[in-house]
C-alpha cells in the first residue's frame, strides 16, 4: 500500500514536471548570466511552453501559464501582464500549428517556433517601448532570440526523451 | 480553393484561441484579455491593481529567493573558483596599495574636516539619514533590466529615490518600495540617468546606463577636454543625492568618441548594500 502511494506521488510529480519546471524557471530565471558570457542569453520559458503546448497541451494548464507570466513580470521588473500575454500567444500559436500540421517533424516545429518567437518578441518589445517607454538594447534582443531558437532543438530532443519515458511512446 | 483554405485557417485559429482545450479550465482568448486588462490597469495606475501587485511582489520575491538557492550556490562556487586563480597575484598588489593608502589617509582626514566646514557655509547637502543595511535577495543580472531586490521596504523607512551604496560608492537608487522588499535600479541600467560631475575639470554631465557593465556620459560638449582616468562623482543637482559620492573612472574611447565610465563597484558581486537619503542640514 505504502509502495503504491509512493509510486503514485512520484508518477504525479513526473507528470507535472513541465509545469514545475516552468515555475522554477520564471522564479529563478536561469539563463547562466553569471557566466558573464557577453553574447549569451535565452528565454527558456518560451521553449518550454511552445514544446509542451504543441506536444501535450494538457500538461501545462493555460491558467498556470498565465500565473507564470505574472511571476516572470514581477521577477524581471516588466509591467504586469506582458509576459502572460507573450506566453499565451505562444500557446495559441502552438495550438494553431497542431491543428494545421498533418505530419509533424522536429524541424518543422523548430521553424514554426522561430516564426512564433519573432512575432511574440516583436509584440512584446513594441508594447514595452511604445506604451511603457522602456529603453532596450536591440543587440541583446537579437542575441536572446537567436539563442532561444538554437536551444529549442536541444531542449525539444531532451523533452521528447522525457515524454517517451513518462507518458509513453504513443503520446510522442 | 481559396475560400476553402481561408475557412481552414479560420477554423484552426478559432479552435486554438476560442475553444477550451482538453483538461483546460480557461480558453486562451479569455486569459489574453485578462493579461491586457492587467496591462491597461497597470498603465493607468489603478489603485486596487497596485495593491494586488505589492502582495504578489512580496510573495514572488521571497519564493524566488528560495528557488534561487541552488543556482546561487553554483554561482558562488563558480566565482570562488575564479577568484582563487588570481588571489596570489592580487596579494602583492594589494599589500603595496594598502601602504600607499595608509599614508594618504592622514592627509585625507584633514581635507574631509575642512570640506564639511566649507559645505556648511555654502548650505550644501551634508546631513545623511541613518543608513539601512539591506541584503540582496534577487540579483538576476538580466540583459534587459539591471536591477536587484533587497530585503528592506517601507517597514524600514525605505522611500522612493533613496541612494543605494556599496561601501562608499553609489550603485543605484530605489525605484519600487513594497512593505518588506524594494527594487533598486542599478546605474548600469539603460533607464538610469544621474547628474554627475567629472573631476578634474568640474564638468557637469549626465551618467547614463548602457545595459552592460559600464555607464556613459551624455550631454557633454565636444570641446570639453576630459582626461582619461578622470573620476565621476554625483553632482548633487536635482537634490536627490548629495554632491561628491564617487561612482567610477572614465575610460576614453577615441574611436567611438564616447566617455565610458567604469564603475568602482562590481555590480555582480553585491551581497549587502547601504540605503541612505540626504537632506539639507539646518545652519545654526
Amino acid at each position: 500500500m505504502v509502495k503504491f502511494s509512493k509510486i503514485t506521488i512520484s508518477n504525479k510529480l513526473l507528470r507535472y514536471a513541465p509545469i514545475l519546471l516552468l515555475f522554477i524557471s520564471v522564479l529563478n530565471e536561469f539563463d547562466f548570466n553569471y557566466l558573464e558570457l557577453k553574447y549569451f542569453s535565452f528565454n527558456f520559458p518560451f521553449v518550454l511552453i511552445f514544446y509542451w503546448s504543441l506536444k501535450k497541451a494538457e500538461s501545462l494548464g493555460y491558467g498556470f501559464i498565465f500565473i507564470a507570466g505574472l511571476i516572470n513580470d514581477v521577477v524581471v521588473g516588466f509591467p504586469m501582464g506582458i509576459s502572460s500575454l507573450a506566453y499565451l500567444f505562444i500557446c495559441g500559436s502552438a495550438a494553431y500549428f497542431r491543428n494545421i500540421i498533418l505530419n509533424p517533424t522536429l524541424v518543422k516545429d523548430w521553424m514554426f517556433f522561430l516564426a512564433t518567437i519573432l512575432v511574440v518578441n516583436t509584440m512584446l518589445y513594441s508594447i514595452l517601448i511604445l506604451f511603457f517607454s522602456f529603453s532596450l538594447d536591440y543587440n541583446n534582443l537579437i542575441v536572446n532570440l537567436i539563442f532561444t531558437f538554437l536551444i529549442y532543438i536541444i531542449c525539444a530532443n531532451l523533452f521528447q526523451i522525457y515524454q517517451k519515458l513518462v507518458f509513453g511512446s504513443q503520446n510522442v | 480553393m481559396d475560400t476553402a483554405s481561408r475557412d481552414d485557417f479560420v477554423i484552426a485559429i478559432r479552435s486554438a484561441f476560442l475553444k477550451k482545450g482538453n483538461k483546460q479550465r480557461f480558453s486562451l482568448i479569455f486569459l489574453i484579455f485578462l493579461s491586457l486588462i492587467f496591462l491597461f490597469l497597470g498603465k493607468i495606475n489603478f489603485e486596487p491593481i497596485n495593491q494586488v501587485k505589492i502582495v504578489i511582489r512580496e510573495v514572488v520575491y521571497r519564493s524566488s529567493f528560495i528557488v534561487s538557492v541552488p543556482e546561487n550556490y553554483l554561482k558562488k562556487t563558480y566565482q570562488n573558483i575564479q577568484s582563487h586563480f588570481v588571489i596570489y597575484n592580487d596579494y602583492f598588489e594589494i599589500k603595496s596599495e594598502i601602504e600607499k593608502l595608509n599614508s594618504q589617509k592622514t592627509v585625507d582626514q584633514f581635507i574631509i574636516e575642512e570640506n564639511k566646514r566649507l559645505k556648511k557655509i555654502i548650505d550644501d547637502y551634508v546631513a545623511e539619514s541613518d543608513e539601512v543595511v539591506a541584503k540582496i535577495i534577487i540579483d538576476k543580472d538580466s540583459p534587459f533590466l539591471r536591477s536587484l531586490i533587497v530585503n528592506k521596504g517601507s517597514k524600514n523607512n525605505i522611500k522612493l529615490g533613496m541612494a543605494v551604496l556599496d561601501k562608499n560608492y553609489l550603485i543605484g537608487k530605489v525605484v519600487e518600495v513594497n512593505y518588506l522588499t524594494s527594487r533598486v535600479l542599478l546605474l548600469s541600467d539603460l533607464n538610469s540617468k544621474i547628474p554627475v560631475i567629472v573631476e578634474p575639470g568640474s564638468f557637469q554631465s549626465i551618467l547614463s546606463g548602457t545595459g552592460k557593465n559600464h555607464g556613459t556620459l551624455q550631454y557633454l560638449k565636444d570641446n570639453y577636454l576630459i582626461e582619461g582616468k578622470s573620476t565621476v562623482y554625483t553632482s548633487g543637482a536635482g537634490g536627490l543625492f548629495k554632491a561628491g559620492i564617487p561612482i567610477g573612472k572614465i575610460e576614453k574611447n577615441e574611436l567611438k568618441e564616447e566617455n565610458k565610465v567604469n564603475f568602482f563597484s562590481d555590480f555582480s558581486q553585491l551581497r549587502f548594500v547601504k540605503i541612505k537619503s540626504f537632506k539639507k542640514e539646518e545652519n545654526n
